[in-house]
């Protein structure tokens, strides 16, 4: 079961590059851990040392925040668009 | 000459030269501008600011520009109104008013950290400048840019106020709304900056751009004769300008500007999009987002990036923080035009209420010095106030359709006969 995973330019390092790549999870956590499998040191990013996502780091399923939802508990299915995003500045 | 020497995360603190970046690519902290603060003290001083420009630039030491400004070179330096008539209405001794709402040249406190960003921007060479907004960041960005010749790309939540839609159409950029709410924008403007590579001033250039807040603070501490003032009440959205009022003052004091008399900083949020003071008043400093629902459209940021250091700064400072109805925000707006005549919009009304409410819980004390910061104008939202003000009586153009108003109006009132 594939789903789309927007890459920001922070952890394009650990996927050579690439803005997006597929990855398998049946949710959010599984996710995770099949990209740190696929692109080593990518989890340590996105996830603090509990395992919980980290305090400026947004993620979203199709376009929802986790927060939400289930957070990691989130299921996925197939076709289902990820990001990740770093936390912004602004508003008034 | 700049005092800068380099970036450096808030959470982890790795270190990074200088480069339009925003967030650390260990931890995604956010990175935060360092100084040489020894070098900044012995080359500032209090007789060396007094003749400059009435301008944010005049406490450029502490400012992130390697060069001469580009830009704002008549933003801020806004007035600190010695509020009586709004004192005595709410029952304290010393109260002003840092009136944002007249900066130039877009009329919010944004005109600061706006000037910074694009001074910035032009150093770092860009040609696009970009921003995602409740409106009057868009509106200060599109007025800069203009000026500067720079290309501007604004993105704003649909449905905001006319007011800020044309205030920032008038000045030429692409204008983009987005279907959903601030969040949003946020969310599709950081992919956006990735892949485009514009100067996104609340995104690439945070860390410049957020240090233009420090000079609200750093006027209100002027304008007191050097003096930090007791307390100072200031709205909070994405979380900006509360921890860079902090980080400013307490500045001043290592640079030797002013003593450190201790200054309490309190945060302002609507009730209906409080995830700040709601994790303030539960404990806790993990702020969870919230879906906004308030007329103050340009604090409705559900997910604050900077909420954690607010609470930080506002536990640091010993301040607190309220939340107050949209209703309360109305009467804020009302309180602050007929007693000082400044109009402000619902987050300056945020302001205003929430002070009211923190004076009569007893947490600001009646008879210490209190800065309320007004950081918009409310000619830019006139939606939200319409339904609430009175309106005009209509008459035919005699005296006597007059002079039966006036009895109606002022019913004891007689009317003297004046000789021509």
């Amino acid at each position: 079961m594939a789903v789309r995973v927007r890459v920001p330019t922070p952890l394009r390092k650990f996927t050579q590059g690439a803005d997006e790549v597929d990855a398998q999870g049946t949710n959010v956590k599984a996710l995770v851990e099949d990209l740190e499998k696929n692109y080593p040191g990518i989890k340590e990013r996105i996830c603090d040392e509990t395992g919980k996502v980290r305090r400026f780091v947004n993620v979203y399923v199709n376009g929802d925040d986790i927060r939400f939802l289930q957070n990691l508990e989130t299921s996925l299915k197939e076709g289902d668009s990820i990001s990740i995003v770093p936390a912004i500045a602004g508003g008034f | 000459m700049s005092f800068v020497t380099g970036l450096q995360c808030r959470e982890c603190g790795q270190a990074y030269p200088q480069q339009p970046l925003h967030v650390c690519e260990s931890c995604f902290g956010p990175l935060e501008i360092q100084y040489d603060y020894d070098g900044i003290k012995k080359s500032i001083s209090r007789d060396k600011i007094a003749p400059r420009a009435r301008n944010l630039w005049r406490y450029r030491e502490l400012l992130p520009i390697d060069g001469e400004p580009r830009v704002g070179l008549y933003s801020g330096y806004t007035p600190l109104v010695r509020a009586q008539r709004l004192g005595a209405a709410l029952g304290v001794k010393e109260l002003y008013v840092k009136d944002d709402s007249v900066n130039h040249p877009s009329f919010s406190y944004k005109d600061r950290v706006v000037s910074v960003a694009i001074s910035k921007a032009l150093e770092f060479g860009f040609d696009t400048v970009s921003c995602a907004s409740t409106g009057n960041l868009a509106n200060s960005v599109a007025a800069h840019a203009a000026n500067a010749g720079l290309e501007c790309y604004v993105f704003i939540p649909d449905g905001l106020e006319q007011g800020k839609i044309i205030g920032s159409a008038i000045y030429g950029p692409k204008t983009v709304a987005i279907k959903g709410n601030y969040d949003d924008v946020n969310r599709l403007c950081s992919e956006i900056g990735d892949k485009y590579g514009w100067a996104f001033v609340n995104v690439n250039l945070r860390p410049y751009y957020s240090e233009g807040a420090k000079t609200h603070g750093f006027e209100v501490a002027e304008q007191l004769g050097w003096k930090l003032p007791r307390h100072i009440v200031v709205a909070s959205a994405g979380g900006t300008i509360l921890p860079k009022l902090a980080k400013g003052f307490h500045e001043l004091i290592q640079v030797g500007l002013v003593e450190d008399t201790g200054c309490k900083i309190y945060s302002a949020q609507a009730a209906g999009c409080a995830p700040i003071i709601q994790a303030l008043h539960n404990g806790t400093d993990l702020v969870s987002p919230v879906k906004p629902n308030t007329i103050a459209s340009s604090i409705a940021i559900g997910n604050p990036a900077d909420g954690y250091y607010v609470i930080q700064a506002v536990k640091e400072s010993g301040g607190w923080g309220e939340s107050v109805s949209d209703e309360e925000i109305l009467e804020g707006i009302k309180l602050l035009a007929r007693t000082e005549g400044i109009f402000t919009e619902p987050a300056g009304g945020t302001e205003v209420a929430v002070t009211k409410k923190l004076i009569e819980q007893g947490r600001i004390p009646r008879d210490e010095s209190i800065v309320v910061s007004i950081t918009g104008n409310g000619y830019k939202t006139l939606e939200a106030v319409a339904p609430s003000v009175e309106k005009p009586y209509t008459i035919a153009a005699t005296l006597q359709n007059f002079d039966e108003l006036f009895q109606a109006l002022s019913p004891r009132a007689s009317v003297k006969a004046v000789a021509v």
